[in-house]
């Protein structure tokens, strides 16, 4: 038998990286494709955490459906790789990718107030998955995991047997951690999972999410559009636009010296609690239309930094200490030679 | 190294590795858990119950039905106690009280006897249960077929979709009597045939499409998505997570095809084509063939008994069904202003 105290632990077998590899994925809709999801690559060391930011409609949470192969009926996966310990999950069969789902990727839900299934006790909705997933056959070993899980995200284990209309907001939040911890997967990610919360608890329930995860070498992906989520939660941080991831690089360093205009913009209209007061700055316009997206850089209609070459030719990426940027003009650091790159890219293509 | 985790909001406990878990945390005993479980649904009952109760004709229903029901059981001890099996028993009794039938009603026929002179009262009551029977059995069937056929049909979505509702609609515009003549014709069908041709018309038809729009809602709630993310089959998810949360709104329509079914029975009985041996379109069939409905209300007792009968039990169905409605569908409750 084996011993879930040493499994939730992580000891029993390492954890895997993760690598997504030029995942490309687009709606088809009656008024066009929609490019929601255009040549994005990050990697995602074991025990690793990364945060995901943007507007809203930038293609978060279609990056978080296409790592579990889950798409809606309209969505189409054009290219890309998603390996999670060596395995391609976009290249799966669907049984082999179900079994996939959950025991290696779980999920932390957006709207945790209705993942739920109102017909069945809390606890009996994690026992069913662990039975699934036949982590335990016994139904008494699995509540007793269950038991165990809900020891682990702070609730009480009477809990396990009420109703998820009976929970308050932040207990199913912490029970929907417990779920999403209970086949250990490699990778969990959170999408926005503390939207719907008011700010004491959503800072609880970040502050164990966190330590769950670094104690039991979990990966994790923490989408939000809150950037101060992110600084709190997570190592890396990535900066989406339009489709495009246009930023990654260390979370302290983001903060302390964004490089990509976009990145500074979305930065200097949060509040600071510390520091000096300063006029919140708000970025004028509109994300594009994904449909027909700005040809060169998708940002230039909104960047007061933008020249002729942004508005006709893709940046390329200019890496500096732990991260990088996409971008002609970065807020710091050298500028990339227009020459050069179009060099780069012409022995690229041949 | 292991360090107790101390359970608690915003507390973390345990070195990196160590995972050790409190094991008196407080788990509540077998018996009080299902006290607990007993004393919410409970709970939940009363207040279902008070929903129902302040609607007037659900209370009304349940008090016919519940008469009815009292009716059929009365039946059988009755046939084995007071009443002589050759004179009251309902299709091979003879009344040799009295010199011309049908008689109208006496003390020892409280409600007459019919041209053959046979009591109609318990002829009106042995058929009371033979109508409950037909009439939910091919309720259950209903309820089975359309919500599994409204989940699947909702979930798949597209040709399984289409196939579904194209079926549900050639159903709807069939005319459901004449179809159940041409079917009784051809078939020598007897109750419990009958009610599995009711159930199955009612299940592949109108309620189908109904439980369909209902599952459509179902399918789009993040607990569904939360289920797919979670590794679950197509099947796991129709079955386990649709249609438990579809069996509210099925008993509501399990209610109106009682209705159908009890309706349909009297009319096909009426024509004189089902193979059943008594029931209250039979009493009324017989009537008919002696020429009995011709004579105005003369012979009232041949007509009114049984006709009332259906009328009420079909009506006390539809009553219970539309207070029901009223409890699943908050939409459609009174509003209690001060």
């Amino acid at each position: 038998m084996r011993d879930p105290v040493a499994d939730i632990n992580g000891s029993v077998r390492g954890r895997a990286a993760l690598s997504v590899e030029g995942l490309t994925m687009h709606y088809l809709t009656r008024h066009g494709t929609v490019r929601a999801v255009d040549g994005v690559s990050f990697g995602l060391e074991p025990g690793g955490s990364m945060g995901l930011v943007g507007e809203s409609g930038c293609g978060k949470s279609s990056i978080a459906l296409s790592l579990m192969n889950l798409l809606p009926d309209n969505g189409r996966l054009i290219s890309g790789r998603v390996i999670l310990g060596g395995e391609d999950l976009l290249a799966m069969d669907s049984s082999e990718v179900r079994d996939f789902r959950w025991r290696r990727i779980a999920m932390v839900f957006q709207a945790a107030m209705n993942a739920m299934d109102p017909v069945y006790r809390v606890g009996d909705q994690i026992v069913e998955a662990i039975q699934n997933h036949g982590l335990e056959t016994r139904k008494d070993a699995a509540r007793d995991r269950v038991a165990r899980l809900f020891d682990v995200v702070g609730l009480a284990r009477p809990v396990m047997t009420r109703f998820p209309h009976e929970l308050s907001g932040g207990m199913r939040q912490r029970a929907m951690i417990a779920m999403a911890l209970s086949c250990e997967p490699d990778l969990i990610i959170a999408d926005e999972p503390t939207t719907a919360l008011d700010v004491i608890v959503q800072d609880r329930i970040l502050r164990e999410l966190k330590r769950i995860q670094q104690e039991l070498g979990m990966s994790m992906l923490y989408i939000t559009h809150d950037i101060a989520v992110v600084a709190e939660v997570t190592e890396r941080t990535g900066v989406m636009y339009a489709g495009q991831l246009v930023e990654l690089g260390d979370t302290a360093q983001l903060f302390r010296q964004p490089m990509h205009p976009y990145s500074g913009a979305l930065l200097s209209s949060f509040p600071s609690v510390v520091g000096e007061k300063r006029p919140l700055e708000t970025l004028a316009g509109e994300p594009p239309n994904l449909i027909q997206p700005p040809p060169g850089c998708r940002f230039h209609p909104r960047c007061p930094l933008a020249t002729d070459i942004c508005r006709t030719v893709m940046p390329p990426r200019v890496e500096f200490a732990r991260g990088w940027a996409a971008c002609w003009h970065p807020l710091a650091g050298e500028e990339p030679d227009p020459e050069l790159v179009a060099e780069e890219a012409a022995r690229d293509g041949a | 190294m292991t360090v107790p985790v101390v359970p608690g909001p915003g507390v973390s406990g345990g070195g990196p590795g160590g995972w050790d878990f409190p094991e008196e945390a407080a788990v509540p005993g077998r018996f009080g858990v299902q006290l607990a479980r007993l004393r919410v649904a409970w709970a939940t009952f009363r207040g279902a119950w008070a929903i129902f109760a302040a609607s007037r004709i659900g209370v009304i229903g349940l008090v016919i039905i519940a008469a009815f029901a009292l009716f059929a059981l009365a039946h059988p001890i009755l046939m084995n106690t007071v009443w002589d099996r050759s004179v009251y028993d309902p299709i091979t009794g003879y009344g040799f009280d009295e010199f011309e039938h049908p008689a109208p009603p006496s003390s020892t026929h409280l409600l007459g006897t019919d041209s053959l002179g046979r009591d109609v009262l318990s002829q009106l009551m042995s058929s009371a249960g033979s109508e409950f029977l037909l009439g939910i059995t091919a309720a259950l069937v209903t309820v089975v077929i359309a919500t599994s056929v409204g989940a699947i049909a909702a979930y798949y979505g597209g040709v399984v979709d289409a196939l579904l509702m194209r079926l549900a609609d050639i159903i709807i515009m069939l005319p459901t009597i004449s179809l159940l003549i041409v079917l009784t014709a051809l078939f020598d069908l007897n109750l419990m045939q009958l009610a599995l041709v009711l159930g199955i018309l009612a299940g592949f038809g109108g309620t189908a499409i109904i439980l369909k729009s209902q599952a459509l809602s179902i399918k789009v709630k993040p607990y569904i998505e939360a289920a797919r993310v979670a590794g679950g089959g197509h099947i796991h998810i129709i079955f386990v997570h649709i249609v438990p949360n579809l069996l509210p709104l099925s008993l509501l329509y399990m209610m109106f095809t009682v209705t159908g079914a009890i309706f349909s029975e009297a009319v096909l009985s009426y024509f004189g084509i089902l193979n059943i041996r008594m029931s209250w379109g039979i009493m009324i069939h017989t009537a008919s063939t002696g020429g009995y409905l011709l004579g105005g209300v003369e012979y009232w007792w041949l007509i009114i008994p049984a006709g009332a009968s259906i009328t009420m039990l079909c009506s006390a169905f539809y009553l219970v069904g539309r207070a029901l409605d009223e409890v699943v569908n908050p939409r459609l409750r009174r509003q209690y202003d001060a």
